[in-house]
């Protein structure tokens, strides 16, 4: 087991819940329980302190100057990208593209290399289960190069429905762009059986793993990822700042996605010649001060150990299920055994709308998601328009869980008063 | 570790009796035959959809029927709506939503619309929460428009 997986300090939940100052906050003056993990995660005071220590010591423009401050700015943006692609076991560091967000990295392939690669009658395959921002841009995409978009289905059960795999990937296949870790549902999805399919016909695997990344070791090589789309905000990092992981080929011979500063080696007044991997995609003065944040991010992980943040996710999501189930007029959406998925569990009330629970909550401290979870075509297909969705994080305990329980018991209460 | 039904109190004035009432009986929600205006009005973001139906004879609601699913403030949104707008006017119902928009963002709104509003004033407690303004509005801003817009087109 790599120090990754393993971890240099304790998994100790109250010395983790001391590090997020958030946690201390009270909310319409009850503690705050905060389970809209899957949305944003809340960041540790080590990663606020890596913003305030480089606008405070370090600020100044990246791979430009030749005086003190900028190099050390671009040594530390640098070393958080080696931080990054270690994190994903990515084999070389320039494999780790800054982008905005999940959906930025998910455009940019879009833009760049399906754009050079997919063509009429070819097709791309997707799931049902897929985020907003992994649906639009392969529909736009199919739109205007006359490429089919396939769906493998998700089934009652909330699981990817693999059965008719062999004919939904044929040899027109291009991509799959699947997601990891569904938002919705919680499911886990076989990543790396769809890697082998798609190889085996020629195309490209891209896997948004938004959700995946920050609560288990997630291993470029082992799933034979092409590409792997994530966002710092949802693993302790702040907002704004994402990663694409591609294979060094792949994007080595992509066109660039935007054009300025940085991305370029040499311009003429007629022409320019694109920079190194992995400047090409990163025009202009980039998010120094939320990469390097990012790279506190992933230390705090890395402290922890992966396998030790799955492990209290795991044994949060098993309670949370037990205690959810037991509740009569409840039922909960995706796979019922967490062996199978993540912890976001999403449910339906029989009789109390999820807006209604989430205001309800909301005056109890407790923060939930409430709404289609930027996955409207998947939500309905449980004849449902809406779901509320609670989803943990390391800072979470098995109280917090009993607050929950105990905050939709006192919600049933008041509206049958 | 939370506070049970001492959080939930602040709650009452966007919960009110009357709302509560009119989200557990619903008023006007059978079907209109041969409606002249049939109207879907959703809001995605939170779910909620309604089926609006009218009849409208001499450029007054003759006949209304709404159903749909919603949170408990969209839904008795839509019954207080359902309620108020038989045998009103096309300008009659325009007033009417013209002054609940400004109930619920905290404007001014007089006694004689209050008078017209009657039960519907209890919504007022829905400014508090912001988030919840639109729940309460769905049904009345899609109403509204198609009401205008079918008009319109008849010349009235």
């Amino acid at each position: 087991m790599s120090m990754t997986e393993a971890g240099t300090r304790a998994f100790d939940v109250d010395a983790i819940r001391a590090d997020f100052p958030i946690l201390s906050r009270k909310i319409n003056g009850q503690e705050l329980v905060y389970f809209d993990n899957a949305a944003t995660s809340q960041k540790p005071k080590q990663v606020i302190k890596a913003l305030t220590d480089y606008y405070e010591q370090t600020n100044a423009n990246v791979h430009r100057g030749v005086h003190t401050l900028s190099i050390e700015a671009t040594d530390g943006y640098e070393l958080a990208r080696t931080k990054v692609a270690k994190f994903i076991n990515a084999p070389r560091p320039e494999e780790a593209i800054w982008t905005r967000n999940t959906s930025e990295s998910l455009n940019l392939v879009a833009a760049t290399w399906a754009d050079v690669n997919v063509g009429e009658g070819d097709n791309i395959v997707i799931t049902a289960m897929e985020h907003h921002s992994n649906i639009v841009p392969w529909q736009q995409l199919a739109a205007k190069k006359n490429t089919e978009l396939r769906y493998l289905a998700a089934g009652e059960d909330g699981l990817l429905d693999v059965s008719d795999v062999d004919s939904i990937i044929d040899s027109r296949t291009k991509l799959v762009a699947v997601t990891h870790m569904s938002n919705v549902l919680g499911t886990i999805n076989p990543v790396a059986m769809l890697a082998e399919k798609v190889h085996a016909v020629g195309g490209v695997i891209l896997v948004d793993a938004a959700q995946s990344v920050p609560h288990m070791a997630v291993d470029v090589q082992e799933l034979d990822a092409d590409f792997l789309c994530f966002s710092a905000h949802k693993m302790l990092g702040p907002t704004g700042i994402g990663v694409l992981y591609g294979k060094y080929d792949l994007l080595e011979a992509m066109p660039p996605f935007m054009f300025g500063g940085d991305m370029i080696l040499e311009v003429t007044y007629e022409d320019a010649t694109w920079n190194d991997l992995p400047y090409k995609f990163e025009a202009g003065t980039p998010n120094i001060a939320d990469a390097i944040a990012t790279g506190a991010a992933v230390d705090y992980l890395v402290d922890l150990g992966m396998d030790n943040v799955w492990a209290h996710e795991q044994e949060l999501t098993a309670y949370a299920m037990e205690q959810i189930l037991s509740l009569d007029n409840v039922r909960v959406l995706g796979p019922q055994d967490p062996a199978l998925r993540g912890g976001v569990i999403s449910f339906i009330h029989d009789t109390i709308h999820p807006h209604d629970l989430g205001t309800a909550l909301d005056q109890q401290g407790i923060a939930i998601r409430t709404g289609h979870h930027c996955a409207m075509p998947l939500v309905r297909s449980f004849d449902v328009v809406a779901a509320a969705r609670a989803s943990f994080y390391i800072y979470n305990t098995k109280s917090e869980i009993d607050a929950l329980i105990n905050g939709i018991s006192e919600t049933e209460g008041y509206f049958s008063r | 570790m939370t506070g049970g039904m001492s959080g939930l109190d602040d709650m009452n004035e966007l919960y009110e009796a009357i709302i509560l009432d009119h989200y557990r009986s619903p008023r006007n929600t059978v079907p209109v035959d041969s409606p002249d205006i049939d109207l879907e009005v959703n809001n995605p973001f939170c779910g909620d959809e309604f089926h609006i139906q009218l009849k409208v004879d001499d450029g007054a609601v003759a006949k209304v029927g709404i159903t749909g699913r919603g949170c408990a403030i969209s839904q008795a949104s839509a019954s207080l709506l359902a309620e108020l707008v038989e045998g009103k006017s096309s300008n009659e119902v325009h007033a009417a939503v013209d002054s609940i928009r400004r109930l619920l963002k905290g404007e001014d709104v007089t006694e004689e619309e209050r008078d017209v509003l009657g039960d519907i004033e209890a919504l007022e407690g829905v400014r508090k929460f912001p988030v919840r303004i639109k729940c309460a509005l769905l049904s009345w801003v899609g109403l509204d428009d198609a009401l205008t817009e079918h008009l319109g087109a008849e010349g009235v």
